[in-house]
Formats: C-alpha cells, sequence, structure tokens
C-alpha cells in the first residue's frame, strides 16, 4: 500500500482499537452491578447505589476538567440545581422517572450555562479559584432560599419515582440499584459518544495550544462554553440520581465537600477518562465509607493519602496505567524520529 | 477605540504606489494609525501598512522593532490600542483572531505552536477544519508537501524543531489563508528545510499576500518584492527589497545595534 492510504489505515485501526476501550468498561461496570445485584444484601445494593450520583457527578467534572482542561470545583452548582428541580418535582406530585431527568439535565445545563458566560473566560488557576467560589456559593444559596431548598434542614419524605405510569415506584434497594447503574451508564456512554471523534480531537487541539486554535479559526471560548453546558446537563442528571436513591437532600450534598470528591475522583481515575472518572468515584467513597469506617474519624486523612499516592505514582491517573507499564525499559522501543530518511515506526499516536 | 492617523515624525511615510495601496483597499489588508504601547515604552507607531493580493511583502529589523507586534496585531492576537484595519474593505479592528483566519488571514508563530497531544496529521486537520469540505488539498498532501509524511501519526511533541516549524507552515496553509503572515518562518531551520522553505513560499499562489517578518536577508532576497525596515516601532524606510538590501543605512541600522548581523547574509 502506498504512503498516505498506508497511514490513513494505521490511523483507523489504531482508532478503531482506541474506541473499543471505554465501552469494555462498560461491560466491566455492567458485570460489576450484577453481581453486586445477585447478592442479598439489601444493605450492599443501598450503598452501591447512593455511590453512583457523585459517580455521575464525577463523569461531568472529567469532561470539564480532563477534556476542557479547566479544572473546576463548581459542578456542584448544576448537580444542585437538578437535584432540586427533582425534588420539587416530586414533591409537587409529577413522580415521573423520565421527566426528571430531562428536568434536572435541563436545570443542570442552564446553571452551567449561565456560570460558563462567565467562566470560561478564565483559566487554570483563576478558573480553579472561581469554580471554588462557585461550590461554596451554591452551598449558601441551598442553604438561604428556604422556600426551594428548605433550608438547612433540607428536603425529606420526597416520593420515589415511577419508571411508567402504573408501575410500582422504584423503592426495592436492589430496583434502584438497577435503575441508577442503567442511568448513570447510558448518562456516561452518552459523554462519551458526544466527546468522540473530531470533537474530542478539537477540545484536545484547544487545550492544548489555545493560540494556535484561535489562529486556525477555532471559537475556543464557544468549545469551552459548550462542553461546560453539556457537562452541566451531565451533572443535573447526577443530582436527579441524587434524589432517587436518597429521597432527601441538604445543602451539605452540593457542598464543597462532594466538589472535591469528585476531583479527587477525577485525577485517581485520569482526567480523559469517563469511565475511569467514574470507576474512581466508587473507589473514592469506598475508602471513604467502607475503609474509613473501621478507623474511625481518619476518612480524610485516607482521602488525603489516597490523593498524594495517586498523584506520585499514577500522574495520568488510574486508566493510564497500562500505558505507563507499558512504557517501561523492558518494553521501550527507541524511536528514530530525525533521522534524514524518516521515521521506521510511530511512537503511539498521543490523542487521548 | 481612538484612531489617530497621523505619520510619524521619528519614521518615514510609507513609500508604496498609489495602485498599490488601492489594491490593498480593495481586496487586501490595510492598517491605519497604528500605536501599541507597554506603559511609557511605544513598541509600534505607524502611519499605515498595506498589503495587496500578491504582495510579498517583508518586514524586517533589529530585535525589539516591532515586527512581531505589527504581525500580532494584523492576526489579531494583539488588540492596537488606536488605528484601524480593514481586510477586503470591511473594518476588522476588533474582530479576533479566530475570526480574522476563518475571513482567510493564517499565520505562522515566532516560536513554533502545535498541538503537542495531537499527532501530526491531526494538527494539519485542525487547521483545515473550516475547509474540511472543500480542501484545497488533504492534510496528507500538506503534509507531503512540508515533508512530513513519513511522521502523520506521530505525536507533535516528538517533532524536532525545524520540523515543528514546518508543521506550523503546514498548519497555517491547511487554513486557506489569502493573506499569510510569516514570523521567522527559517529561524532555527537547517539549510535543507531553509532550501524547503524557500521552495514551498516560492510556489505560493499568486493571489495570495504574504507578509514575512525575518531576520535571513537571503530568505528576504529570495521571496519577498518589497521590505519595510522597523527601527524601535517606527518605518525606518521602505522600497523594493534590492534597494532596501542595498541601503548602507539599513545595513548600519543593523551592525549599529550589535545585535543581529544578518543583514550582510
Amino acid at each position: 500500500m502506498s504512503g498516505p492510504q498506508h497511514h490513513i489505515s494505521a490511523t483507523v485501526v489504531r482508532a478503531l482499537a482506541r474506541r473499543a476501550q471505554p465501552w469494555s468498561a462498560f461491560g466491566l461496570a455492567a458485570a460489576v452491578v450484577g453481581a453486586v445485584a445477585v447478592s442479598p444484601d439489601p444493605y450492599l445494593h443501598a450503598t452501591a447505589a447512593r455511590m453512583l450520583p457523585l459517580a455521575v457527578l464525577t463523569v461531568s467534572v472529567a469532561v470539564v476538567t480532563g477534556h476542557a482542561g479547566l479544572p473546576t470545583l463548581g459542578q456542584v452548582a448544576p448537580y444542585a440545581a437538578g437535584a432540586y428541580a427533582t425534588a420539587r418535582l416530586a414533591l409537587a406530585g409529577t413522580d415521573l422517572a423520565l421527566l426528571h431527568l430531562l428536568a434536572a439535565a435541563g436545570a443542570g445545563a442552564v446553571t452551567a450555562g449561565a456560570l460558563g458566560a462567565l467562566l470560561v473566560r478564565y483559566r487554570a488557576t483563576v478558573f480553579l479559584m472561581l469554580s471554588l467560589a462557585v461550590a461554596e456559593l451554591t452551598a449558601i444559596t441551598a442553604a438561604q432560599w428556604r422556600t426551594v431548598s428548605g433550608g438547612t434542614d433540607g428536603l425529606a419524605g420526597i416520593p420515589a419515582p415511577r419508571l411508567l405510569p402504573g408501575l410500582p415506584p422504584l423503592t426495592a434497594d436492589r430496583t434502584v440499584l438497577l435503575y441508577t447503574a442503567a442511568v448513570a451508564i447510558a448518562a456516561t456512554a452518552a459523554a462519551i459518544t458526544l466527546l468522540d471523534g473530531d470533537r474530542r480531537t478539537l477540545l484536545a487541539a484547544v487545550r492544548a495550544n489555545e493560540a494556535r486554535a484561535s489562529a486556525s479559526g477555532h471559537q475556543v471560548t464557544a468549545y469551552l462554553w459548550t462542553a461546560h453546558t453539556g457537562a452541566g446537563a451531565l451533572a443535573g442528571i447526577g443530582g436527579a440520581l441524587l434524589i432517587h436513591t436518597h429521597r432527601w437532600i441538604t445543602p451539605a450534598d452540593v457542598g464543597f465537600t462532594t466538589a472535591a470528591l469528585a476531583l479527587l475522583a477525577v485525577v485517581i481515575g485520569g482526567a480523559t477518562s469517563l469511565p475511569g472518572a467514574a470507576a474512581a468515584t466508587v473507589a473514592v467513597l469506598a475508602v471513604r465509607d467502607v475503609v474509613g469506617a473501621s478507623l474511625p474519624g481518619h476518612a480524610p486523612l485516607l482521602l488525603g493519602a489516597l490523593f498524594v499516592t495517586a498523584v506520585y505514582l499514577l500522574p495520568g491517573g488510574l486508566t493510564a496505567l497500562s500505558a505507563r507499564l507499558a512504557s517501561l525499559p523492558i518494553h521501550r522501543r527507541r524511536p528514530t524520529l530525525h533521522t534524514p530518511e524518516g521515521p521506521d515506526q510511530p511512537v503511539t499516536r498521543s490523542t487521548p | 477605540m481612538r484612531t489617530v492617523h497621523r505619520i510619524d515624525p521619528d519614521g518615514v511615510p510609507s513609500q508604496r504606489e498609489p495602485g498599490d495601496i488601492d489594491r490593498a483597499h480593495g481586496n487586501g489588508l490595510v492598517a491605519t494609525g497604528l500605536r501599541h504601547a507597554y506603559g511609557q515604552l511605544t513598541v509600534l507607531d505607524l502611519d499605515t501598512f498595506t498589503v495587496a493580493p500578491g504582495d510579498r511583502h517583508a518586514v524586517i529589523g533589529p530585535n525589539g522593532a516591532g515586527k512581531s507586534t505589527l504581525l500580532n496585531i494584523l492576526a489579531g492576537t494583539t488588540r492596537t490600542q488606536t488605528g484601524t484595519i480593514t481586510y477586503n474593505g470591511q473594518v476588522v479592528t476588533r474582530r479576533g483572531p479566530a475570526w480574522r483566519a476563518r475571513a482567510g488571514i493564517g499565520r505562522t508563530f515566532q516560536h513554533p505552536r502545535v498541538y503537542p497531544n495531537l499527532t501530526v496529521l491531526d494538527c494539519v486537520r485542525m487547521g483545515g477544519w473550516h475547509h474540511r469540505h472543500q480542501p484545497e488539498r488533504t492534510p496528507l498532501e500538506a503534509l507531503d508537501l512540508v515533508g512530513l509524511l513519513g511522521y502523520a501519526d506521530y505525536p507533535a511533541a516528538a517533532l524536532s524543531h525545524g520540523h515543528r516549524r514546518m508543521l506550523d507552515l503546514a498548519v497555517a496553509l491547511a487554513g486557506q489563508p489569502r493573506v499569510l503572515l510569516l514570523d521567522e518562518p527559517a529561524a532555527g531551520l537547517t539549510d535543507t528545510l531553509t532550501t524547503r522553505l524557500l521552495d514551498i513560499l516560492g510556489r505560493l499562489p499568486g493571489w495570495m499576500a504574504v507578509v514575512l517578518v525575518e531576520h535571513h536577508m537571503d530568505v528576504v532576497a529570495a521571496l519577498a518584492d518589497w521590505t519595510t525596515v522597523l527601527h524601535h516601532g517606527h518605518r525606518h524606510t521602505d522600497g523594493p527589497t534590492d534597494t532596501v538590501r542595498a541601503d548602507p543605512a539599513v545595513t548600519a541600522l543593523y551592525l549599529g545595534t550589535g545585535g543581529d548581523d544578518a543583514a550582510h547574509r
């Protein structure tokens, strides 16, 4: 095969292999959920289900942090918008889960879009600090806006949702787990699909060199705003799942601690891997709630140790582990990049 | 924005023919009354700067003369503090770099800017994104043009400086510019790559306008038909490249600063 055609074929093969990875992660996730669901322990079902709203929030943080390159603590704002919209709908007598999810996604997108109009003009540390302010203001607003949020007492006694009119409400722990897992996996799959292909490459380009992207005609701020708003819809769905699994909410659920846990999970999971971020959320919550239970009062210390370990040992997160192992000296091939005749073999395809 | 039209007292007016200026006003790029300062330090003060279709316009001068500032202002990367910029007869002074790029003003950078986390092929694809449905040449053809076809699947971060500079050029050309702004495209290139660069730039279409900021006078002599000399942000002189190159004052300007001796190369 001649030059250009050969390169196109090789690129296509590598792209297909890369695309297969997230979907295998979904297969693994479905298997784990299935294994938990067949367990007879309802406490395990409830515990697993209650991890998933934060996992969806983490996926949205990974979109903003990993793909748009904007490290954020502010995704709790659309998360809160989705949660309170769902709670208010349920308390008003609208109990269809699908309506809850759509309303929550809309509320999250509107909130993130409005905040993004201000936030995405900034970068790096300034963006992070502004997003921290958003996280704090979210909790303060939730505590102060009593007519919507119930104040610091929160909202309790929220009715369980129904999948379809006439069906019983989702109250059984196993059913709630399966429903929540299905929504979480579907939302993450949708995010991966939307961020695949050229959209992924465009965001990677903007993240890598904004000046070059602008000089090539790319509307950087518009791209980042779109990603921020889309991630807000995802966070809103996470908020709906929070209500569906917990059936109560307080301002503490949408405060700085939640935002920090999500960002921590993104760092541990790998910023550009959405399934990795979701899996890392489960790991973080397991360390905090399961391991931490045997060391009362030391859960923050455990999380700190986990964070430091991840940063030092896994700079690219859990999902970069296989690539790091492959790059060990025993596997490494020396590239012949600068020979006059040109390279023999590509080193790697770096598009994430 | 304050618009100032004046002849800089420390510089000289442009010697361009009225016909060239008229062509620039019609289908080219015209900057009028440009002034840019950082605090008390004026880095650029030009009455006019015009580029018409087909022009090969070099801008030379010692370091700190304001060459890159001029290019950044024309590209929209830096917003001018005073003055007006028109392109194809339309005022674009307040338009950003992305808008100007889509309108046909492409550029390379003094320090080549690529997307290090993308493959070489993807870098060019992103450069030609807005013409992807009707490209003049495919990304692979663009890479072939600059001699990087064999590197298409490599991460851009793995390229040498010279190859990054060629990739920066390929990205700019993929955007199908009508005005191409080149910021020291030959800096750091080997002789082989410089020869290839001259070959590529020499075969650019006749309707394309090129503004070339460059220290290598042999590159300027090979490509430019008109040269503007900047010094401390002012126009020191301008004219046909051969005339400017032979001007002892220009040589003295380079040598007098103790910086570049490139005027003799």
